[in-house]
Parts: C-alpha cells; structure tokens; sequence
C-alpha cells in the first residue's frame, strides 16, 4: 500500500491510498481523479495517462522502458519527470509518492 | 430539446461505452438522473484484457472494472444489473425492462453492444465449445486453459490469435482453423497478416488455412473439429472466434434506421432526436476519412461515443474527434494500428519484419491513411497525429530510418 497525492493542474490535490501490484493510473482512475483519462485501461496504447513525477521520486518510481519513452515523446508539454502512470507499479517503495497532472492529456 | 430540458438519462447497455458516457456526463457537470441498464452482472468493465491478462490468470475482476461498484452511489448513478431492457416506447419516451417496468427518459442512449456469432455448425452447443465476449466467457474458459490441453480456435481475427497467444504460453496445444487463406484476413494486410502467421508459428501454433469446419465433434464434451475435406482436429476446447454482430434488436422493434449497426449522424444521434447510439452497436461517419460510415469495434469508438453524446447532452464544447485507434497484444509484440486501412493502395513499410519491431503503413494515393506499427509506438503515434490532422509524408520518408518519426512527422504538411 502506498499513499499517492495527485495534484491537477489547478493545483487541487487528491491523496490515495493505492494497493500494492495497481499501476499509479488505475489508482487515479478508480478514485475519478480528473486529468487522467488512460483511455486504454492501460496498455500503453493511448498516451492519455502522463503525469510529472516530482523529482524527489524519480529514483524510486524507475526508468521508463523504451516502450513507454517513444510514446511520451509525441505527448504534449513534456518534460524530464514526465511519465506514463499506468507503466509506475505502486508498491511500499512508493509510500508518499506525488505526481503532478498536465493541463491536458490530448 | 435544449439541454435544459434534460432531467432523466437512460442509458442501455453497461459495457465500456456506456459505462464511460455516465461517467463523462457527471464529469461534464450533468446533474439530473442517469440511468445504467445492464444484462451483465458486473458493473462496467474493460474486455481488451478478458483475451490477454485476464485468460492468463494475471489479472481479477476487480482490476477490469472501469470503476469500483461504489462510486455508482457515490455519484448519484442508478446502476441496475443484471437486467434487460426489451422494449422502447418512443411515442411515450419508456423504456420497458424485464419484469415489466416501465421507465421514463428525456433522452436515451443505445450502448448494446454486439454478440458474438456462434458456430454455425452441428455440435456448437456442446460443453467445450466457448464464445468470448464477455468475463462470463473468460471465467469458463480459464480453468480449462492447463498445459497439455487441446485448443482448437475457429477464426484468426485478433481476439483469437490472442487467446491463441495465451494459450501457448501455458502449454496448451494450439490449432487455428481459418476459412480464408491467411490470418487476420478482415483486419490487416496480407504482408502483416503474413508475419503474425511466421510468429505464431515459431510459437508452436498450428494452422489449417482455407480450411471449412463441418462439425463439432463429440457426445457429451467436444471431441474434436471435423473438416469438410475429411481432416479431423482433436480438441479439448473449442473458441470461437468467428466475429460480432451488432446488438440492434431494440433498435429495430422501435423503428430507429439501422443497416450494419444503428446508423446515426456524426454526433451519434439516430433518426430519433431524442434516442443516441454509440460504441459497437452503432455506425456513424467517421470525419477523417471522408464522413464514411463505418461501425467500428474498439475501446477507442466506445470512449469517443461516450465523448461526443456527454458533450451533446450537456451542451458542452464538441469533442474533438481522434483519428481511429486499436491494439492488440499476442506474445511479447504490441501491435498499435491508427487510421483505417481498407481501401489502401499501397503500403511503406520503416523497419524489417525480422526484428519484429517495424511499422506498415498504407496510402489511398498520396495520403496516409493508416498504420500497423508492432513495437514501434513512435511510429503509431506519430502516423495517428498525421491522420487526424490530415497531414501526408512521402513514402520516401518514412523509408529512412535515419530520421527520427517525431522529426518527420514536425516537418510533415
Ligand atoms: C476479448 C476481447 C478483446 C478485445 N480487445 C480489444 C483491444 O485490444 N483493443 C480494443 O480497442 N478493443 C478491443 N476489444 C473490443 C472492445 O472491447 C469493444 O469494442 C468494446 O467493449 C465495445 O463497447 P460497447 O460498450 O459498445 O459494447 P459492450 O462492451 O459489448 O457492452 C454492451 C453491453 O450491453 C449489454 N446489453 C445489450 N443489450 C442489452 C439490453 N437490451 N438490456 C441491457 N443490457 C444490454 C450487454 O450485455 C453488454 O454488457 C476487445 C473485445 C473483446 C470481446
Ligand atoms: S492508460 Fe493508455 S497509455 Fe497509459
């Protein structure tokens, strides 16, 4: 279990507690946290699931697969911390996570 | 009927389109009744993972379910399952439910669905003999998914070769029987049908291509697949993979215009002002490829619809449509397709099938029209970006792996 505070782009936050083995966006999208569609559910097919990882966490949430890196790299407003949420598996690790959602996903 | 007026949404049918349109209406501020009727027992759920994490056993119901069962209450949605609209007066605006009651709506959405076709075949009814549509499906399917077994798949559409997929990586023994003489027949061309045919091959799966399937074989459990040509198929387990039809039969009782699927204008309004029809019951034209009417099977048509009729319904800003998208997962090769490909007259292919990570893509003339991307996701999203935005590279382009695709695809007009 890991607490996840999302934070949208207003600046509104939502704190979740996430099961161990969920993706950090099914977590958001269980509890209708807004600004992550994941139209995909998940597959790495839509790209509508990027978060910004504030940068305190980058070590733990890891690297993203190359997969993952070739999709964020036609997603709008892009930056280093970016990542697909649905590719960041929640675990203990992550207890305290924050991420941060885009103005928009399309 | 200004957007005022609106108090009671009806929406039938609980699978992914309308399950998202009640979400998305709540999202968009709607505030009046919303409605959910659903056959299934199961609040809303994802199918893509039922033929990939699902049969594997990786996944449970819970992580398919679009949203947990609570929030229905928390927002204010009745979700009624396991019940069955089966008529519509539309003179009164009622829906009638199983059990004979009646209730009334402002508007109403058609989210049916489609079904899956049987074996036309003596024996389709025997136990072993699967459809695979829904987690029901799965549910019966997957114990009988243990190593050795004998997995006999009528149809190599996606959905098959996917459960194909699975089933070889739990040991399974694996034929797939096709009518046409190639996998995939419907769907892709025949250069990429040809690679996943290599593939699934290498795998361990066998084919019977251009074969006919005569009979189901067995007395009291499946036995086995006879074909026309006098070739018997041992089988333990029988798919049926043989494709959808539309759920259109309340559609047709109250008179709405359907063809292949409820037809409706590009907001997914039917010929009823007051009555929408959205995700795989419902054809509509689709704005990037000339207003085509075309009734599309995906996770993607099914959001969109929710989108567009949410946005209607709430008099919201329009929902920009996206160009088409789908994928499918067999092994460890993600297959990505954008756009629509029928109708293509020639196709660019950026990378080599042997590496299994390359793209197709298909041109109607000089326009791109849609791609086939197997673990190349730049090259999906950026073929997706040119489709909606009606940009065209030159073939000659995308033929240079020099150049990165996002480069390309800036540079493309
Ligand atoms: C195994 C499988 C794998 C798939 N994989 C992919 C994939 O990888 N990518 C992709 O993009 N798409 C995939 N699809 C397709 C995608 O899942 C469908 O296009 C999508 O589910 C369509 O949503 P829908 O809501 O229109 O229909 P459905 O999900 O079929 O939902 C319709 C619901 O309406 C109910 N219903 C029908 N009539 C009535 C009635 N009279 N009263 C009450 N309820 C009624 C049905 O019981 C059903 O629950 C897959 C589909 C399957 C089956
Ligand atoms: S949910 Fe679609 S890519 Fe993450």
């Amino acid at each position: 279990m890991a607490k996840i505070t999302y934070i949208e782009h207003t600046g509104k936050e939502h704190v979740i507690d996430a099961p161990n083995g969920q993706t950090v966006m099914e977590a958001a999208v269980k509890h209708a946290v807004p600004g992550i569609d994941a139209d995909c559910g998940g597959a790495c097919a839509c790209a509508t699931c990027h978060v910004y990882v504030d940068p305190e966490w980058l070590a733990k949430t890891g690297e993203a697969s190359s997969m993952e890196q070739s999709m964020l790299d036609f997603a709008n407003d892009v930056e280093d911390n970016s990542r697909l949420s649905c590719q960041i598996k929640v675990s203990d690790a992550l207890d305290g996570l924050v991420v941060r959602l885009p103005k928009s996903q399309h | 009927m200004s957007t005022g007026e609106i108090k009671r949404v009806i929406i039938i049918g609980a699978g992914q389109a309308g399950g998202e349109t009640a979400q998305r209406l709540r999202q968009a501020g709607f505030d009046g009744d919303i409605t959910l009727i659903g056959e299934e027992p199961a609040p809303p759920y994802q199918r893509p993972p039922l033929s990939k994490a699902y049969l594997k056993g990786e996944y449970d119901m819970d992580r398919l379910l679009l949203r947990p069962a609570s929030v229905y209450a928390e927002e204010n949605i009745t979700l009624l399952t396991s019940l069955r609209a089966v008529w519509i007066d539309r003179a009164n605006r009622r829906v009638r439910v199983e059990g004979g009651r009646e209730l009334p709506y402002d508007v109403l959405v058609l989210a049916t669905g489609a079904k899956p076709r049987k074996l036309p075949l003596v024996g389709a009814d025997l136990d072993g003999v699967h459809l695979f549509r829904t987690a029901a499906d799965a549910d019966a399917l997957r114990p009988r998914m243990v190593s050795g077994a004998k997995l006999v798949v009528v149809g190599a559409g996606y959905i098959g070769l996917e459960a194909a997929a699975v089933a070889r990586q739990l040991g399974l023994d694996v034929t797939v029987i096709e009518t046409a003489v190639r996998p995939l027949a419907r769907v892709t061309s025949p250069e990429v049908a040809g690679f996943f045919l290599d593939e699934h091959t290498r795998q361990g799966v066998r084919f019977v291509l251009g074969g006919q399937p005569a009979l189901i074989k067995g007395r009291d459990r499946v036995t086995g697949v006879a074909l026309s040509d006098g070739a018997d198929v041992p089988a333990d387990i029988v798919i049926a993979g043989i494709g959808v039809t539309p759920e259109v039969a309340l559609a047709q009782q109250c008179g709405l215009a359907v063809e292949n699927g409820i037809v409706t204008n590009r907001q997914c309004l039917t010929s009823d002002p007051a009555i929408y029809a959205i995700g795989d019951c419902a054809a509509r034209p689709i704005v990037h490829f000339d207003e085509r009417v075309a009734r599309l099977e995906s996770v993607h048509n099914a959001v969109e619809g929710a989108k567009i009729v949410a946005a209607a319904i709430t008099g919201g800003k329009p929902h920009v449509e996206e160009a088409p998208w789908f994928w499918s997962d067999q092994y460890d090769l993600k297959l990505q397709i954008a756009g629509l490909f029928q109708g293509y007259d020639h196709i660019v292919l950026r990378g080599v099938m042997a590496d299994r990570a390359f793209a197709a893509f298909y041109y109607k003339g000089p326009k791109l029209i849609a791609v086939d991307a197997v673990n190349r996701p730049a090259e999906y999203l950026g073929a997706k970006m040119l489709i909606q935005t009606g940009r065209t590279v030159a073939p000659s382009e995308l033929e240079d792996e020099s150049r990165p695709m996002k480069e390309i695809v800036a540079a493309a007009r």
